[in-house]
């Protein structure tokens, strides 16, 4: 398995894309932090970026590469190895190269310009949503054969948890205005991990004060050690489930 | 002068006045440890009206001293008088009492009474100068008394984080006092810094309130005042101003105000007020209005707030001319559509029309309500898509296409350049 996802690893990096991204990311951060007047500014400029170019990026990255290497995983399901072996070194190889571009990108210049533990927290939401991202693409690339049904898929998929996703439940939440809606906000959010992200990264900031009630609600159930961890676990869970019903497909398909 | 009679009479005259004067300043009682008097409390008895009792350097474990006749209790190198949490350490119970130097420390918390460092009770023309009083129940407390100088004291108090509101007393307090002038003052770690009710026609100035667990100044039924320059920071809550009119507020800086229930400024049913220079800068809310009507607001900085006016719908014939917006994460926001209030002049940073005749007044308006705003009004848990891209594609539509922003809350002619307020008397000019 580990040779595999050696392979897979050398071949994102030799076709550059990652190293464009790279690149892009170091260009962006370095811009910020030199930017604005201080760190939390450029963290929550880059958060906006970061919760809407990397899934993006990491959702076509994946479909594209995954249908690129099609003939690749054709070759070596011929061979005696474990298909579930397969799906995964492939994951696992385009999932860490992504974020593994992200934090050279992100964290790089973050260390430079002052580490704090929402950077952190805003790395580690990066590297979540890559791995959810991934994920998703994956699922899109299993369910159809046709490259452009795929992206399309995945382009949909995106662009309703960056976009749609947030319409939808501003919509239920002007519909029931005249009812208590915090629970039922945070209940909804967590079913986005974009939503989860910017919201474990914006309480961490000083503009959470703006937030009333609700971002009181939200501190008191984020705020603490074990909060931020059942959020991270929930983003784990977006990305563990996608993988599995994904990698059941791939397994059970007829190639 | 050819007569001896007159010029003796004068010379008598002359005699007597200054006899009087002997009596009318008396003569100095000192106080120290070497001194005939060791105690404050005794000089005080023993002074006649008029005399000056002159408090040297050194500790006084001392309490429930009455001040009952005009008496000058002055202190000389830094004398420090100790309460010992034992009571009221000094009630002005007499008309032209000045208390000038002292340090007053150390009062309980009584849930009982108000104890004080320094009462006055229903008298006039008391000055309380230049004193230092720290760790206290209530700072300086007058009640009924008008005529009154406050000017060049330190309040300090506590720590006041994690206190309890009931726990805590103000600074500076003035019930039912007229004509008051309270300049100066540095007061810190209390419930409210200054605290006015039913006081009128007083002057509050020069002032700094900060690291108060309520608010900077509260002040309610309190008419005809004018409060200028003072500065107002990290209050718990900012400065709440209630039930009042006719009040000028000018050149105040109201600063990091920051927490889910912070106010720069808080004004309910203030009326025909004037705000003008003032700067609001890192505040929660830089002014929250409620059923304010006929306020003049110009040429205020608006500087990093996050609202910077919520501006309720109650609210009406309000007018704010040349001021600045900077920075702010709403501009302004407002719970109704029906809005009776003026916009005109003002410099926003998130304007982005033209000027095409170039005199400086940008060609098409700008509406300050942004559609999220309106909906985090509307619907509070929605702000928790702040920073949401659909949030700021939604924005960005409603600016090109308003439709369900308020229509008449609109700035006709926004100016295209930050206004220096110091000089733009020419700009100015040119608009009226």
């Amino acid at each position: 398995m580990n040779k595999i996802i050696k392979y897979v690893f050398y071949d994102i990096i030799r076709n550059k894309i990652v190293l464009a991204y790279t690149l892009f990311l170091l260009l962006l951060s370095f811009g910020l932090f030199n930017l604005g007047g201080s760190p939390d500014k450029a963290i929550l400029s880059l958060l906006n970026l970061v919760l809407l170019t990397v899934p993006l990026i990491s959702i076509v990255f994946a479909t594209t590469h995954f249908y690129n290497s099609y003939e690749f995983m054709e070759l070596l399901v011929a061979q005696p190895i474990n298909r579930k072996k397969i799906f995964m070194s492939e994951y696992l190889g385009v999932a860490c190269s992504l974020s593994g571009a992200f934090i050279l990108g992100v964290g790089v210049p973050m260390l430079i310009f002052g580490a704090s533990i929402t950077g952190l927290y805003l790395l580690l939401t990066g590297v979540f949503i890559t791995f959810i991202f991934v994920a998703l693409a994956f699922l899109a690339s299993v369910i159809t054969r046709d490259k452009a049904k795929g992206i399309g898929i995945a382009l949909l998929l995106w662009f309703y948890f960056a976009l749609i996703y947030d319409g939808i439940v501003l919509i239920i939440l002007y519909a029931f205005a005249d009812y208590p809606l915090e629970s039922a906000t945070l209940a909804m959010t967590a079913l986005n991990p974009v939503d989860l992200g910017r919201i474990i990264v914006l309480l961490n900031l000083d503009v959470s004060a703006l937030m009333g009630y609700t971002g009181a609600l939200y501190k008191s159930i984020l705020g603490s050690l074990w909060g931020i961890g059942l959020a991270f676990g929930l983003m784990l869970v977006w990305a563990v489930v996608p993988l599995a019903s994904s990698g059941r497909i791939f397994s059970k398909r007829d190639l | 002068m050819k007569d001896p009679t007159k010029q003796i009479f004068i010379l008598a005259y002359v005699l007597a006045l200054m006899l009087g004067s002997q009596a009318a300043f008396g003569t100095t009682l000192k106080v120290c440890p070497t001194c005939p008097y060791t105690s404050v409390k005794e000089a005080v008895a023993a002074a006649k009206p008029g005399e000056t009792v002159l408090v040297e350097g050194g500790t006084y474990q001392e309490h429930g001293i009455e001040i009952n006749k005009p008496l000058t209790l002055l202190g000389r190198n830094n004398p420090v008088i100790d309460g010992n949490f034992k009571g009221q350490i000094l009630t002005i119970t007499s008309d032209n009492v000045t208390v000038e130097g002292l340090t007053l420390q150390n009062i309980a918390t009584s849930y009982r009474q108000d104890d004080a460092a320094i009462r006055v009770v229903q008298r006039s023309n008391v000055r309380i100068l230049n004193n230092t009083i720290l760790h206290t129940y209530f700072g300086i407390y007058l009640q009924n008394s008008d005529n009154c100088v406050i000017k060049g004291n330190v309040v300090a108090g506590q720590d006041v984080t994690g206190k309890n509101e009931s726990a805590l007393g103000n600074a500076i307090h003035l019930w039912y006092c007229d004509k008051a002038v309270i300049s100066n003052n540095r007061v810190s770690g209390h419930r409210d810094g200054i605290y006015l009710e039913f006081v009128k026609d007083s002057e509050v100035k020069d002032n700094l309130s900060e690291h108060n667990l309520r608010y900077g100044l509260h002040f309610m039924f309190s008419d005809r005042n004018t409060y200028t320059h003072n500065t107002f920071r990290k209050n718990g809550a900012g400065v709440a101003v209630m039930y009042t009119r006719d009040i000028r507020m000018e050149y105040n800086t109201f600063e990091d105000n920051w927490g889910a229930a912070a106010y720069g400024l808080l004004l309910k049913d203030i009326s025909n007020s004037v705000i003008h220079n003032n700067t609001f800068r890192r505040n929660t809310t830089g002014i929250y209005m409620e059923s304010s009507s006929r306020l003049d607001l110009q040429r205020n900085d608006f500087d990093r707030n996050g609202w910077a006016v919520r501006l309720l719908s109650s609210c009406t014939d309000d007018v704010f001319k040349f001021n600045n917006f900077t920075g702010n994460s709403f501009d302004v926001s407002t719970n109704g559509d029906s809005q009776l209030n003026r916009f005109e002049n003002n410099y926003w940073d998130k304007y982005t029309g033209y000027d095409l005749d170039k005199d400086r007044v940008g060609d098409v308006p700008y509406r300050p309500v942004s559609l999220y705003s309106m909906l985090v009004e509307r619907v509070p848990p929605s702000v928790i898509f702040m920073r949401s891209f659909m949030v700021d594609l939604l924005d960005s539509i409603e600016k090109v296409l308003p439709s369900f922003i308020p229509e008449n809350l609109v700035d006709e002619q926004p100016l295209m350049k930050k206004i220096e307020h110091d000089n733009d008397r020419k700009l100015a000019q040119v608009l009226r």
